[in-house]
């Protein structure tokens, strides 16, 4: 049993899972970071008091699911999305979405995603891929940020979609519900709603840490890491940063560049050259991301460690968080016509 | 990032896949490549491992210490916190701290000790002794 479906390579898994579902109910007009911008995907937390795998809890990008969620929305399409207390029942609803010819959306659990190699098997439980079909005992499995298609047997699979711990997946499932056109003039729509509410997110999220706001108070933080945790920690907690920034899925820069490239697609769809000026604003708060990188490796490396070279660190952060703010700035200033 | 900067170095990944970012090209038009790795982070990675493998190497010595019980040993085995094993067990976090302590823990029964070793992948015995073939 197999479902026509075409795998795209994306750089981040709910992108992917959402332009390769948006393709299946016949929408080929959805790139990545047209997902991702309508979505309003940009974003930055650090959350100071939780810790995940023994280091700080930093993310670029909004909540899991929400990209499918808003983007779906916007467009205006139905979803249908599952989440099962049973293995059995969670098995069953799989394959008849697979006999009524529906690819899925599954979130899943790493920790024991067996293609995956094991450097990249931490216990995150908010991965996504697409299931497209059976043959014997294996599904047939798009994992959007790999080059090809790959498969799990159906207790791999089980064991991925019912993986324990925070945002446990409880074999969510989730798909478009039916065939849909979608206009120019809706995606037009789409964009701005996208654009605004990721302004709101960036600038105008109450609390210090996240945000723009949370950029720099990361950057605060980071000048005081070398006294508060000592080098070696201080190291490990800037590795872990780096890792949130450029592992994959960010497609470089911490999503930056994503969100550069998606201003420029909606210039298509909104003639408007700000947008391009605001793009360039982006790509180059993604190189100063990558620049502060380069800067924390040679602190994990132990090439450097003085207090200085951690003020260097935090310096960098507090000026992207300036650079983010004028971009998003500029962006709440643009004068829609829709 | 221009396309022709995009770093082509080795990774973790590299084993399974190429991985997609963007970049811009000369006329400043984002477009993707493939990319096999960052040794920025690939040592980020690396850094990361080499911290596991220190934790885990010290909660064997507390174990043999007796100042912890195996389940130490093999929470950081399988990077996993109270909260984690919890979940996988149906154990209460209160009582997965519990039983860290070496004196609790070697009072659990057969039944209880057979709901850790399920979460950990391993048998009874290699849960008692810390000793895990794996293949």
């Amino acid at each position: 049993m197999k479902v026509n479906f075409e795998h795209l390579q994306a750089a981040h898994c709910e992108n992917g899972v959402t332009t390769n579902l948006l393709a299946t109910i016949g929408i080929r007009n959805m790139t990545e970071p047209l997902v991702f911008g309508i979505g309003s995907g940009l974003f930055f937390i650090y959350i100071p008091l939780l810790k995940i795998n023994n280091g700080p809890a930093i993310a670029f990008r909004t909540q899991p699911g929400l990209i499918f969620k808003r983007t779906c929305k916007s467009l205006g399409i139905p979803v249908t999305r599952k989440k099962f207390s049973s293995r059995q029942d969670a098995e069953k609803f799989l394959l008849q979405c697979l006999e009524k010819g529906h690819p899925v959306g599954c979130q899943v659990g790493v920790y024991y995603l067996s293609y995956f190699p094991k450097e990249y098997r931490f216990h995150f439980n908010a991965h996504n891929l697409i299931v497209y079909g059976k043959e014997g005992d294996n599904f047939l499995v798009s994992d959007p940020v790999m080059e090809t298609v790959t498969t799990l047997s159906a207790y791999e699979l089980e064991r991925v979609r019912f993986a324990k711990g925070p945002l446990a997946p409880r074999g969510q499932i989730y798909y478009p519900k039916e065939k849909k056109e979608v206009s120019d003039d809706r995606i037009r729509h789409a964009i701005v709603t996208g654009i605004k509410r990721n302004v709101r997110d960036m600038l105008y999220i109450p609390g210090n840490f996240a945000g723009v706001s949370g950029i720099a108070y990361t950057g605060k933080k980071i000048k005081k890491w070398r006294d508060k945790l000592g080098l070696h920690k201080a190291g490990l907690y800037l590795a872990q940063l780096v890792r949130m920034q450029e592992e994959i899925g960010t497609g470089g820069g911490g999503f930056r560049y994503i969100y550069g490239a998606f201003l420029q697609q909606a210039h298509a769809f909104h003639p408007n050259d700000a947008l391009l000026d605001i793009s360039r604003t982006f790509t180059q708060a993604g190189d100063r991301w990558r620049t502060a990188a380069v800067q924390a490796a040679g602190i994990y490396k132990g090439r450097i460690g003085s207090q200085e070279d951690f003020n260097i660190m935090g310096d960098y952060l507090i000026e992207i968080a300036e650079i983010e703010k004028k971009a998003f700035k500029a962006l709440s200033k643009i004068k829609w016509h829709t | 990032m221009k396309k022709e900067e995009i770093p082509q170095h080795e990774g973790a990944l590299s084993k399974l896949t190429r991985e997609m970012v963007y970049a811009v090209d000369n006329a400043g038009n984002y477009t993707t490549d493939l990319s096999s790795g960052w040794e920025v982070k690939a040592t980020a990675l690396n850094v990361a491992w080499q911290d596991i493998e220190q934790r885990i190497a010290a909660a064997r010595q507390k174990v043999l210490n007796k100042e912890a019980s195996p389940l130490l040993f093999f929470m950081e085995l399988r990077l996993m916190d109270p909260g984690i094993v919890s979940a996988y067990t149906g154990f209460w976090k209160w009582q997965v701290k519990r039983h860290l302590k070496p004196a609790i823990f070697n009072k659990l029964s057969e039944k209880k000790l057979a709901r850790y070793a399920a979460a950990f992948n391993v048998s009874v015995t290699e849960l008692k002794t810390m000793e895990v073939h794996e293949g």
